[in-house]
């Protein structure tokens, strides 16, 4: 085992644990707010959009992430070139970009999981909640943020937990579309320095940190949130 | 793009051969490694509810860290560790170096992966079995083995189906990941394909396709396994 080479790579890897940091809190961010709807219109939408969410549910869950990533990066991507003026317009510069579509991929993929998770979630909410909620007079988006989203989340927070940390997990992922994040640069450091196990194990326990400050920072949600259940005193 | 589809064709100028093969090999790697997988789960289950402390502890220590670390660093790392340690073998006992088929190679680092998750499903299964049937088979005079045999396992089984069916969804789609580590299967074959026809788009739509179609076979056949080891339950929900 030899560590030379850790100081010298250590700003880098600070760099690629930010990386990784702001893929995960963008996926899970865009994803969560598109996993609601996605979820919500399982249980009371009309049944073209039930269908919709559905297939979008198990195409999601039912494919790798690298070949979702790899679709959206290589596939998409090679899409926009043939679009006219596009290489003029604003947009060029995050179109060139590797970050975007990793945060795009990961994000559906968020959205896929939880969407399915949120589905069982919403159901799970018992009806005269809701119908309390609407006899005291509460306009349907209100009932939604107030009493339906609070309680289903409340139910199947440990599962969307456990989803976020294999979230987390994926994340190297990205590292094969050039999106240098901590794994990213550990493969760097392998090809510097041509160690093999040092770099892997390094970045393995990077993860291993940040597997256990997630799990304590979920289960420190959990503890704060209210757990009053009729009849179980 | 309106050559796109000859590009499916499943003789050579066409690339649809190699993505087939791409994806037999994938359910090759998908099967050996649940095998795998099942086997290391069941004794680590067993170990770690009858094991004394060391094992216990070993056990605790590789789920924990297997399940802490992302795959594709795993798959890195089990992957070098097998070959050095194969080889520094092989050589004590004086034979030649050899590197390892990357079926095989696939088969052992997605199975010791996949192991430490089913270990945590066959657990939970074996502590749903109430105790008193367990007690019941001891009482008829079954002997330990006898009893797990006839009696625990049967009845955990259906505990741990749904847990296990989710694993083999999880294994087919970690098979990807090997492609990364540059084994041949259907992710690899899809990204050659999509590099050598510029195509990438529609590669990996049809790569996306064949691996929804695994998912969704498999879940009818999960569906049919459950209802057959289901049977003489009360219904549940």
């Amino acid at each position: 085992m030899e560590w030379y080479w850790l100081p010298e790579y250590l700003p880098k890897f600070a760099e690629g644990l930010w990386l990784t940091i702001q893929l995960l809190v963008l996926a899970i961010t865009f994803g969560m707010a598109m996993a609601i709807p996605i979820g919500l219109v399982q249980v009371t939408g009309p049944r073209p959009l039930a269908w919709l969410a559905k297939g979008f549910c198990i195409s999601i869950r039912g494919t790798p992430l690298l070949i979702q990533l790899w679709l959206i990066y290589y596939g998409v991507g090679s899409l926009f070139p043939s679009i006219p003026g596009i290489r003029e317009s604003m947009l060029w510069p995050l179109l060139r970009d590797a970050f975007p579509y990793a945060v795009v991929a990961f994000s559906l993929s968020v959205a896929g999981y939880e969407g399915e998770v949120l589905r069982g979630a919403f159901r799970g909410v018992p009806k005269g909640e809701l119908e309390a909620a609407r006899a005291i007079g509460m306009s349907p988006l209100k009932v939604l943020f107030r009493v339906w989203l609070p309680r289903a989340l409340q139910n199947v927070f440990p599962t969307i937990a456990g989803e976020f940390i294999l979230t987390l997990k994926a994340t190297p992922l990205a590292a094969t579309i050039t999106v240098f994040e901590v794994y990213g640069i550990g493969t760097i450091v392998r090809q510097e320095t041509y160690r093999i196990y040092e770099p892997l194990l390094f970045v393995a326990a990077i993860y291993l940190c940040l597997t256990g400050v997630l799990v304590l920072f979920f289960r420190y949600l959990e503890s704060r949130m209210p757990r009053r259940m009729a009849g179980a005193g | 793009m309106e050559n796109a589809f000859e590009y499916l064709a499943f003789s050579p100028p066409g690339w649809g051969g190699n993505l087939l093969r791409g994806l037999l090999s994938t359910i090759q790697i998908a099967l050996g490694a649940y095998a795998l997988g099942l086997m290391l789960g069941m004794g680590g289950a067993l170990g770690k509810i009858y094991g004394g402390p060391v094992l216990r502890w070993t056990l605790e220590i590789y789920t924990t860290l297997i399940r802490a670390v992302p795959e594709l660093v795993l798959i890195l790392l089990l992957y070098y560790l097998g070959t050095d340690l194969l080889n520094t073998m092989l050589e004590k006992f004086g034979y030649e170096r050899m590197d390892i088929d990357g079926l095989w190679a696939g088969i052992y680092v997605i199975g010791f992966v996949q192991g430490a998750y089913s270990t945590e499903v066959f657990r939970g299964a074996f502590n749903a079995v109430p105790s008193g049937q367990i007690e019941a088979a001891r009482a008829v005079g079954m002997s330990s083995i006898k009893a797990h045999t006839r009696v625990v396992i049967p009845a955990m089984l259906p505990f741990a189906l749904p847990g296990l069916a989710n694993l083999w969804l999880i294994t087919t789609k970690d098979t990807a990941l090997l492609a990364v580590v540059g084994f041949s299967e259907l992710a690899l074959e899809t990204k050659q394909a999509a590099g050598a026809t510029k195509a990438y788009f529609m590669f990996y739509m049809a790569a996306a396709f064949l691996y929804l179609m695994l998912t969704i076979v498999s879940n009818f056949v999960f569906s049919y396994i459950e209802r057959y080891y289901r049977r003489g339950q009360p219904v549940q929900g």
